[in-house]
């Protein structure tokens, strides 16, 4: 067992250290390649689309305890608020509908997107605040509230579709990528953990009673109901705290970094079809 | 996830009486429309079993409830994890496969309340229910089913861990 | 206020399966808020389900009952286009009720 895990770690730093060595060789679908082949051998027993459901594709007392919450999933409240909140105008008589392609109905699979005009990540929570600035309104805060309802809406009416986040070959793009693959590996806070050491070292096991999610489709589910909160929470939400868990301070919501991240982490499990929102412990 | 020990706030017990007897006339008024049989005005439903739900042991609650024990039965079938994802959220389902099923109840002993739920059965309405209850820590959890005066049961160890993910 | 109470009853043949999911906190007082003060109870003590004016199925609930409280049961006698009412009051006697149809 050990030697397995010492063995995939050190394909993982042989993959860093190449990247580092060759920054002007930023390759997301050579990386999408290795990361998704490295989960398929690691479970094998496990479906490629199941990797959307975390915890619940790698453990069975989990998955059961899931599908019995999923019977009646606790997420319906905020959907049927998000889709009244979705479909009431602004002060100025425009809705969310104006802004987004497809009237924003089963476009979630598209973020988070690279904007060439402001050359930045915009994700769906950004998007959401860019049209809301954009015709008056104030913004909403990223973690939790009337966004999370919003984009519970907007995902359920992506719900099966593949994810398909392009990383265009504008360097602005694929920088942001780097950044964010670079974030993901990175050792941070007081307990020294990067997102890797959990979601990809660790992936499947326990961490006291919590079962980690593998990192492939991680974000898949969201946002999500999670048991801990008693309340739904957007990816901000869970980038938040999960720095404060490792000890890290947590960054804005909305950071650059945070957006970086959800760029690579989302286009990591491209493919694999949308299945938000979503419960968890 | 670990919830603070605390005694729930004191009961003002002159109210109390006051509400009871308004409670009383309201039932009343409402059993003779037909209406639903609790008062608007209670702080408490007047069926709700305030005593047993105040309980801090399993022979203590099911006195309270029952006036008995249970007899173990391999009829009352606990659906419950091994180890729960969330003590918050934890699905117990509960199935009396017995005749003439009045009501069922879970109990928790290592919960602050040892009562959780308790359910009542009319004629015609399966002994089976399932729910999410919370679990302060790692317990047993007990299910009664009461059929013709007895009390039937089974048990069950749930495990409650502390999330690995700190929060 | 919005409905608190969502249903769904289906019948297969005269037997119907309810689920209900109901918005309530279900504080159990002994959980403390950010600023180190306990949170008082507020959990639901009590819900009732009504069919043809007779009560089907009754919840008693203490404080170790789930937020956003969830049940299952099923009962005999109904059929699909029925009416069901669902109602639950709380310990500081709030209430909600719902006529539910069974589908």
């Amino acid at each position: 067992m050990i030697r397995k895990l010492l063995a995939a770690f050190a394909v993982l730093c042989a993959g860093a250290i190449v990247s580092a060595h060759a920054a002007d060789k930023i390759d997301p679908a050579a990386d999408l390649k290795a990361f998704q082949a490295y989960f398929k051998q690691q479970f094998p027993a496990v479906p490629l689309d199941d990797f959307v459901n975390g915890p619940y594709a790698v453990n069975k007392g989990m998955r059961a305890q899931w599908e019995s919450i999923m019977q009646f999933p606790p997420y319906d409240f905020a959907l049927d608020a998000g889709k009244t909140l979705f479909n009431t105008p602004f002060k100025n008589g425009k809705t969310y509908a104006s802004c987004f392609p497809h009237k924003g109905v089963g476009i979630r699979q598209d973020y988070p997107q690279f904007d060439a005009k402001t050359g930045e990540v915009v994700t769906l929570e950004l998007a959401i605040n860019r049209c809301r600035a954009a015709n008056g309104e104030a913004s909403l805060n990223y973690e939790t509230g009337p966004m999370d309802s919003i984009v519970a809406y907007m995902a359920e009416t992506s719900r099966g579709k593949r994810f398909d986040i392009k990383v265009p070959k504008d360097p602005r793009a694929l920088a942001a990528y780097q950044n964010g693959k670079q974030y993901f590996y990175s050792r941070r806070g007081q307990l020294n953990f990067s997102c890797a050491s959990c979601h990809v070292t660790a992936a499947g096991k326990r961490m006291r009673g919590d079962i980690l999610a593998p990192a492939l489709g991680i974000l898949a589910s969201f946002p999500i109901y999670r048991s801990d909160w008693g309340s739904m929470g957007t990816v901000p939400r869970r980038f938040t705290s999960c720095n404060s868990q490792v000890r890290a301070v947590a960054l804005k919501p909305d950071d650059k970094a945070y957006r970086d991240l959800e760029y690579f982490l989302t286009y990591m499990g491209n493919g694999l079809p949308v299945a938000g929102p979503g419960t968890r412990p | 996830m670990s919830e603070q020990m605390a005694a729930p706030r004191p009961v003002n017990a002159e109210r109390r009486l006051i509400l009871k007897s308004l409670t009383v006339v309201g039932i009343t008024s409402f059993g003779l429309t037909g209406g639903s049989a609790w008062s608007a005005f209670a702080d408490d439903a007047p069926t709700w079993p305030h005593d047993a739900f105040k309980q801090k042991s399993l022979d203590a609650a099911l006195k309270a409830l029952y006036g008995k024990g249970f007899e173990p039965s391999d009829k009352v079938a606990l659906d419950v994890p091994e180890i729960a994802e969330n003590g918050a959220v934890v699905p117990v389902a509960v199935t009396a496969s017995l005749p003439g099923v009045t009501s069922v109840a879970i109990l928790i002993p290592a919960n602050p309340f040892t009562l959780a739920a308790y359910y009542k059965v009319p004629a015609g309405t399966d002994a089976s229910v399932s729910c999410r209850l919370k679990m302060a820590k790692t317990s047993t959890v007990i299910a009664v089913a009461e059929a013709g005066g007895k009390l039937y049961g089974a048990s069950k160890d749930v495990k409650v861990t502390l999330g690995g993910c700190g929060g | 206020m919005a409905n608190t109470i969502r249903v769904r009853a289906v019948a297969n043949g005269d037997s119907i399966e309810v689920q209900s999911l109901i918005q309530h906190p279900m504080d159990s007082g002994f959980v403390k808020d950010k600023k180190g003060n306990l949170i008082p109870p507020h959990y639901i003590e009590v819900v009732t389900f009504e069919h043809a004016g007779k009560v089907v199925f009754s919840a008693f609930w203490g404080p170790a009952v789930s937020k956003d409280p969830y049940l299952k049961f099923t009962f005999k006698g109904g059929k699909k286009g029925d009416p069901l009412k669902i109602s639950w009051i709380d310990n500081e006697g709030q209430k909600d009720s719902l006529d539910g149809k069974i589908l």
